[in-house]
C-alpha cells in the first residue's frame, strides 16, 4: 500500500511486519522516531507477541538483544552515533556469538565536537565488527532492507546493521510502498535458531576460547561473511520477484555502461549524485554511478566488474579516516582493476554539511580534466582552516578549536546547510 | 519539479507544514518529499523546512536553494535570515502578517516579482480564531493553495485530517479554508487592479 510517511515510521512499520519478539532500545537522535513508533505499536496491542524493553543505555540495549536472541527470540534494536560507540563491546559480542540481531543505525556524526547531524562515521567505526552492513538509498529501500535483514541474518546466524542517513531519510516524508503482513510472512519464515538457550536441551553460549582455536572461530566468521556475498544477490532477486522492487543486493549501477568516470557512494547521497550525473550526461559527459548497498561483506568482485571500464573513479564518502583519508575508497582501491592512483577520495557531508549538485558537478568535472587531487574535502572553508592554523602558530595557548572556529564564523548556534 | 521553502520559528509547526504539503501532493497522485533543516528544534529558533513536488520520483537530497515558492510563517525573520535567497522572479511569496508588503518595507523589493504571485495573510489571527493557538501552518497552506494553484484546498484539507484527528483537525481545516478564501479574494483583486 502506498503511503506518504516519515522514513522512521516506514522502518518501524517494516520491523513490525517482521514479527519481532523483543525490541529494546535507548533513544538517541535521529533514531528516536523509529523506536517511539514501535513502542506505540506494542503498547496499542499491534504486536501481541512482542516485548518492548526500555533499557538504561545503548550498552544495555545490545546486551538485552543478545540475551533475547540467544533465547531464540527475533530481536531488534536501533541506535546512532555515540550510542553505537557506547554499545561497541556488545556489538562485537553479538557477531562473535553469531546472533542474528537486526539493528537500524540512523547514521550520525561522532563527537567531539558534538554534532547531531548526518554522516557515516558511526557505522564506519564498526565496519570490522563482524556484522553485515547494508546502506539504504531511499526510505523505500530502508523499509525493504529491514525485511531482508531478518531473513539474511537468521539464515546465516549473523547480525545485520541497516544503515540509513539520519534526518535526511529518517525525518523525510516520502512515498513508500508498505507490503502486507501476508507478503512478509510468505517471504520471512519464523526464526529457527542454530543455537538456543533452551532448558529442555541446555547448552552454554559464550565459551572462552584460547590460542588453540580462536583463529578458527574468527576464520569461520569471515567465511560466513564470504558466504553472504554469494547468497545476497539471490535473495535480492527473490525479493524482487515477491515484492516487485529491485532493492537490496550487493551493488547497484547507474549509467555505467560506457562511463569513463564512475562515482562510488553509499546511502541517500546517491540520489543527488544521479541527478548530477543525468545533467552531465545531457552535456555529453560519460559518467556513471556505483552504489554500494552491502558494505560488509565488501562486494569486491561486483565492484571490480562495475568499475572495469572506468578511466577514473571518484569515491564520495561521508566519513573520514583521520590520518589516512577515505575508508570506502581504501576498499575500492583494492577492487579497482586499474591503477590505484585513478581512485580519488572526496570527503563530503561531514556533520550534516549539505552536498549540492553544484559542488558535485564541480569535482566530477575535475575528475574528467585530470585535476582532481587524490583527496578532496568537498566545500571545505579554507579561509576558516587557515585562520585556525595561524592562531596555533602564533599562540601557544590558542584555546579550544571548535569554540574558536564558531567565533570566527560569528555563529552563536550551529546551522545545517 | 516545484520546490517550496518554509521559514518560521520553532513551535510554529514549520516542519509539520512541509509534511502536510507533501501529504496533500501525494493525495493528488504526485511524488513529494518533505524534510526539515534538521537540528534547531528549540522554541523560537529560526527553522526551515522544505517540500519538493514532482510527477516522478524525487532523488535530490540537497536543501532547496532555488525555491519556486516561499512561505514565511514569521515576518520577524525577514530581517534576520536571507529568506528570499534563490527565489526566481516568477516565484511565489506568502507571508503571515497583518501588514502589507509596503508596511513591511518590502514594497520596492516586491516589484521584481509577479504581483499576483505575492500575498500576505493574517494566518496567526486565523489560527487563534479557529484553533485557539498561534500555530499558523494550516492556514498558510490554505493560502498557499490559493496563491499558487499548485494544490487544491480539498487535498490540503484531506492532509490535515490525515495527520490530525477530531477537533484539532477540524479547527485547522476551518483556518485553512478561511485563509484560502481570503487569499483567493486578495489575488483576484490584485490581478483586477493590474488589468485596470
Amino acid at each position: 500500500m502506498l503511503k506518504q510517511i516519515e522514513g522512521s515510521r516506514a522502518v518501524a512499520a517494516a520491523v513490525a511486519l517482521c514479527r519481532p519478539e523483543v525490541i529494546c532500545a535507548y533513544p538517541i537522535s535521529p533514531q528516536t522516531h523509529i523506536v517511539e513508533a514501535l513502542g506505540e505499536a506494542v503498547k496499542a496491542g499491534g504486536l501481541p507477541h512482542c516485548e518492548f524493553i526500555n533499557v538504561e543505555s545503548e550498552f544495555a540495549a545490545m546486551s538485552v538483544a543478545i540475551g533475547a536472541s540467544a533465547a531464540g527470540a527475533r530481536a531488534y534494536t536501533a541506535t546512532a552515533s555515540q550510542g553505537l560507540l557506547f554499545m561497541a563491546e556488545a556489538v562485537y559480542n553479538a557477531s562473535g556469538l553469531g546472533l542474528p540481531i537486526v539493528m537500524t543505525v540512523a547514521n550520525r556524526a561522532i563527537g567531539a565536537p558534538i554534532n547531531i547531524w548526518n554522516d557515516h562515521t558511526d557505522a564506519m567505526s564498526q565496519r570490522d565488527c563482524g556484522w553485515i552492513q547494508l546502506f539504504a538509498e531511499t526510505n523505500q529501500e530502508a523499509l525493504d532492507l529491514h525485511i531482508q535483514a531478518f531473513r539474511l541474518g537468521e539464515e546465516l546466524s549473523l547480525p545485520v546493521m541497516v544503515c540509513m542517513d539520519g534526518f535526511i531519510l529518517t525525518h523525510a516524508y516520502e512515498r513508500v510502498d508498505l507490503p502486507t503482513q501476508a507478503q512478509v510472512d510468505a517471504w520471512l519464515p519464523p526464526f529457527e535458531p542454530r543455537q538456543v538457550l533452551d532448558p529442555a536441551e541446555p547448552v552454554s553460549i559464550g565459551a572462552m576460547v584460547g590460542p588453540e582455536a580462536f583463529m578458527e572461530v574468527r576464520y569461520l566468521a569471515h567465511a560466513k561473511q564470504m558466504r553472504a556475498l554469494e547468497l545476497i544477490p539471490g535473495w535480492a532477486e527473490e525479493f524482487r520477484r515477491a515484492f516487485g522492487r529491485d532493492t537490496g543486493g550487493l551493488t547497484h549501477t547507474y549509467r555505467t555502461e560506457d562511463a569513463e568516470v564512475i562515482v562510488v557512494a553509499l546511502g541517500s547521497v546517491l540520489g543527488t549524485i544521479k541527478d548530477t550525473v543525468d545533467a552531465m550526461r545531457e552535456g555529453g559527459t560519460k559518467i556513471g554511478v556505483l552504489g554500494i548497498t552491502c558494505f560488509r561483506p565488501w562486494p569486491s568482485a561486483a565492484v571490480r566488474a562495475a568499475l572495469a571500464g572506468a578511466r577514473r573513479v571518484v569515491v564520495l564518502e561521508k566519513s573520514l579516516a583521520v590520518g589516512l583519508g577515505g575508508i570506502v575508497s581504501s576498499s575500492v582501491r583494492i577492487s579497482y582493476p586499474g591503477s590505484p592512483a585513478a581512485v580519488h577520495t572526496v570527503i563530503a557531508g561531514l556533520g550534516g554539511r549539505a552536498i549540492t549538485r553544484e559542488a558535485l558537478a564541480r569535482v566530477f568535472a575535475e575528475a574528467f580534466a585530470g585535476t582532481l587531487p587524490p583527496l578532496t574535502f568537498l566545500d571545505l572553508d579554507r579561509a576558516l582552516v587557515e585562520r585556525a592554523l595561524a592562531r596555533e602558530r602564533e599562540q601557544r595557548r590558542s584555546g579550544p578549536i571548535a569554540e574558536n572556529i564558531l567565533r570566527d564564523l560569528g555563529t552563536v548556534a550551529s546551522r545545517a546547510g | 519539479m516545484f520546490q517550496v521553502r518554509i521559514h518560521g520559528r520553532g513551535g510554529q509547526g514549520v516542519v509539520t507544514a512541509a509534511e502536510l504539503l507533501s501529504i496533500a501532493a501525494f493525495r493528488e497522485g504526485r511524488h513529494a518529499q518533505a524534510f526539515p533543516s534538521f537540528g534547531s528544534e528549540r522554541t523560537g529558533a529560526p527553522v526551515v523546512a522544505y517540500c519538493r513536488i514532482d510527477d516522478r520520483e524525487i532523488r535530490l537530497r540537497e536543501p532547496i536553494l532555488q525555491p519556486d515558492a516561499l512561505i514565511i510563517q514569521d515576518p520577524t525573520l525577514l530581517h534576520q535570515v536571507d529568506v528570499f535567497g534563490g527565489l526566481a522572479p516568477n516565484g511565489y511569496i506568502l507571508i503571515n502578517t497583518t501588514r502589507t508588503f509596503e508596511a513591511l518595507g518590502l514594497g520596492e523589493f516586491m516589484r521584481g516579482f509577479h504581483a499576483e504571485h505575492l500575498c500576505t495573510v493574517n494566518a496567526t489571527g486565523l489560527a487563534l480564531k479557529h484553533v485557539g493557538r498561534p500555530v499558523p501552518n494550516a492556514a498558510l497552506l490554505g493560502g498557499f493553495a490559493a496563491v499558487t494553484g499548485r494544490i487544491s484546498l480539498a487535498s490540503v484539507v484531506a492532509a490535515i485530517r490525515d495527520k490530525f484527528r477530531g477537533q484539532i483537525a477540524e479547527a485547522n481545516v476551518a483556518a485553512a479554508s478561511e485563509a484560502f478564501e481570503f487569499v483567493t479574494r486578495e489575488t483576484r483583486a490584485r490581478s483586477h487592479a493590474e488589468t485596470d
